[in-house]
């Protein structure tokens, strides 16, 4: 809440005494960093299991981590977007299956370049987002009940447009339409470093990661992002377009589930309706390792970028370690709560030096 | 927000015209029509009244392999002119609720799967006092007729995961690996044991997180990466075969996928030799025998399996069947 809180005014006349004038060693200013803890909490888990899981330390296993850390990262950032203005999200699981049904299932239907379902999705989900927002500038209710409403109502029509549709449960198989290899280039190919495969889905994170980290550090809207988060009523008292702020907001996680979603579809080819459900809770999970509070105004994209790491390294990790998987949950659990307490502890401790 | 708007439609129109722009001459509904060239509708066989049956099972949402089951019952009921209610519940005390509702109803017929038969107890008892005749399906193959239903139609998931057992050892095969896409399902649990009952080699049981493809991809490559000697993925259920394949081709193994369960990319896959082999309980058979024994009942007193459960799998597919059955599983019955 207080990270980007104006510095008190100077008396006049005392310009040594000026705080703003005062060089912060860069040591201090990363120290102050919200995504701090979680960076120490991430390399904490990655010795750990470096120790622990014999086959961890392998470039094919970090692959494999980084594409499952990807796939929660990819929604994780906008999620945490959210969050640090203030607001949840709980239909973002679903969301994620809406837009990959929605590709499909129009392409299919209409016996289109897939690419036509492709941006279409885009459109209806981005849609949604705007639904989200809107609904919640406009009434009353917080965004958890709204959203609540929201994930009921596409998980409901997840499954039934796609069983009025196509007659089962699941989408048909798209994989023989044209357009297909080439949206599976952009959304669920592989790249190849050093003889180690990697999923495309990294480099739409690393890429939503530094769009998100420029907006909210370089520009107004990320000084709206915090204000709105920090507090509505004085942000709204200096004149920020709150409401814009927040259905903008939404649209990001929006589109999140839309390069979610297409990766979902063209990796898989068919889709099954009941999937995603649960998965909103993942990318708050990952937010809030990564250093947001869920009160909002504070957090950084990089730090949701970081939790998810955390979390991708630490389910993969525990079955690289060959644990008995009938205590899979438990460890998760137990590795959570430790990367996240050894997180806040770092950020108290770099809170009282600074 | 009228600027918003204006940005809107221009979108909708965008997405509009490309898609008339836009077509696949490979593919989609235009081919699927071309093969449904003719296809019967399905009228009344039999000319008995229209009784009603309600069907309750333990299915999740947007479950593929109840979907079949469901298809196969509505087959048989539009033939025996039966009025078919279908509805579910993955939590057993909603089930059970939902049972005491086709009660309530006064239905001519139930039939419902025990996944957790002592919480269906109770409720299958009301329906019998209520002299609504019960058939069960799927799961339960053990309480069906100490809870007085008239016969029960499955597979018995141990005898399911044995089968898969012994074909493994036919094939060789030293360490395979069961894929429990929902943790805490007697019933997946039952087929890995049943698994470990028979083969020789060792099997390890991974959990994954089946509402999430990208969750179940990784966890089976990661576990592939940790241990090469694995030589035998064995999912439980048909759409996690081929992300099983995805995953062994990430981890650069060579261990064989086999799978229950089918769906039409599993007997594709079957046939061009990706998976293994494909244990099938014929989910189509369970919806379809359900309705058809129990107008037997009503019509007839028929009753068949003399109290012993009526077997609907586990039958072994192979290359060999694949290509016959691929047909079937592209319209949803197989």
């Amino acid at each position: 809440m207080t990270a980007t809180a104006p510095a008190p005014a100077p008396s006049p006349g005392t310009k040594a005494d000026d705080e703003r004038l005062v060089k912060t060693s860069p040591l201090r200013k990363l120290m102050g960093r919200p995504e701090l803890g979680s960076v120490v909490g991430a390399v904490a888990v990655f010795l750990f299991f470096a120790i622990f899981a014999d086959s961890f330390v392998r470039a094919a296993s970090l692959s494999t981590v980084l594409y499952a850390s990807s796939t929660i990262g990819i929604m994780a950032v906008p999620v945490a977007l959210l969050m640090i203005g203030g607001e949840f999200d709980l239909s973002a699981g679903v969301m994620v299956t809406s837009s990959a049904l929605i590709s499909s299932m129009l392409s299919y239907q209409l016996t289109a370049n897939v690419w036509v379902g492709v941006l279409v999705s885009l459109v209806v989900t981005l849609g949604i987002g705007v639904f989200n927002g809107v609904m919640l500038t406009r009434t009353d209710p917080p965004s958890f009940i709204i959203t609540l409403g929201t994930f009921l109502m596409l998980t409901g029509m997840n499954l039934g447009f796609t069983k009025l549709i196509s007659g089962t449960v699941s989408t048909k198989s798209i994989a023989d339409m044209q357009g297909f290899s080439s949206a599976k280039d952009v959304f669920a190919s592989t790249f190849t470093i050093g003889g180690v495969d990697f999923k495309i889905t990294i480099l739409w994170w690393l890429a939503l990661v530094v769009v998100a980290t420029w907006i909210l550090l370089r520009t107004r809207v990320g000084n709206w992002i915090y204000a709105v988060g920090g507090g509505e009523m004085a942000a709204r008292a200096v004149g920020v377009p709150v409401n814009k702020t927040k259905i903008g907001l939404y649209m990001g996680v929006a589109f999140g589930a839309w390069i979610s979603g297409q990766h979902l579809l063209f990796s898989f080819d068919v889709v099954q309706s009941g999937e995603g459900v649960g998965n909103e809770l993942i990318y708050i999970i990952a937010a809030v390792i990564g250093g947001c509070l869920i009160t909002g105004g504070y957090g950084s994209a990089v730090g949701a970028a970081v939790g998810a790491l955390i979390f991708g390294m630490v389910s993969k990790g525990i079955v690289f370690a060959e644990w008995n998987p009938d205590w899979f949950k438990f460890f998760l659990g137990v590795m959570l709560l430790l990367a996240t307490l050894l997180n806040h502890w770092v950020r108290k401790r770099a809170e009282v030096t600074k | 927000m009228a600027r918003t708007r204006t940005w809107v439609s221009i979108a909708l129109a965008g997405a509009l015209g490309a898609s008339l722009a836009g077509c696949s001459s490979t593919g989609g509904k235009r081919a699927e029509d071309a093969r449904k060239a003719a296809s019967a509708q399905g009228r009344a066989a039999v000319d008995t009244p229209r009784w009603t049956f309600a069907m309750v099972t333990h299915s999740g949402d947007g479950d593929t392999f109840w979907d079949i089951v469901q298809s196969g019952a509505k087959q048989a009921a539009v033939k025996d002119n039966i009025n078919f209610l279908y509805s579910h519940n993955a939590e057993a005390q909603q089930q059970a609720q939902l049972v005491d509702a086709a009660v309530d109803k006064r239905v001519d017929g139930i039939i419902v799967t025990l996944a957790k038969p002592d919480a269906m107890k109770a409720a299958v008892a009301r329906a019998e006092k209520a002299g609504i005749p019960v058939i069960t399906v799927n799961s339960g193959s053990e309480q069906s007729k100490a809870f007085g239903a008239l016969t029960h139609i499955g597979q018995d998931e141990t005898i399911a995961g044995e089968a898969v057992g012994d074909e493994l050892n036919k094939r060789g095969r030293k360490k395979a690996l069961c894929i429990l896409h929902e943790q805490g399902n007697v019933g997946h649990e039952q087929r890995c044991a049943g698994v470990k009952k028979t083969f020789h080699g060792t099997v390890q049981n991974l959990y994954v997180q089946g509402t999430s493809m990208p969750d179940v991809q990784s966890s089976i490559g990661a576990k592939l990466q940790a241990d090469k000697s694995i030589d035998s993925v064995v999912t439980l259920g048909a759409p996690y075969a081929d992300t099983a394949v995805k995953a062994r081709k990430d981890a650069g193994s060579t261990a064989e996928v086999d799978t229950f369960d089918l769906n039409a990319k599993v007997a594709a896959e079957l046939k061009d030799g990706t998976l293994g082999f494909a244990v099938d309980q014929q989910p189509y058979l369970q919806g379809y025998e359900a309705v058809d024994l129990l107008w037997l009942y009503k019509y007839n007193a028929d009753v068949l399996g003399g109290g012993k459960p009526v077997l609907t799998g586990p039958q072994i597919i192979t290359k060999d069947q694949a290509a016959a059955l691929e047909e079937y599983t592209k319209r949803g019955t197989r």
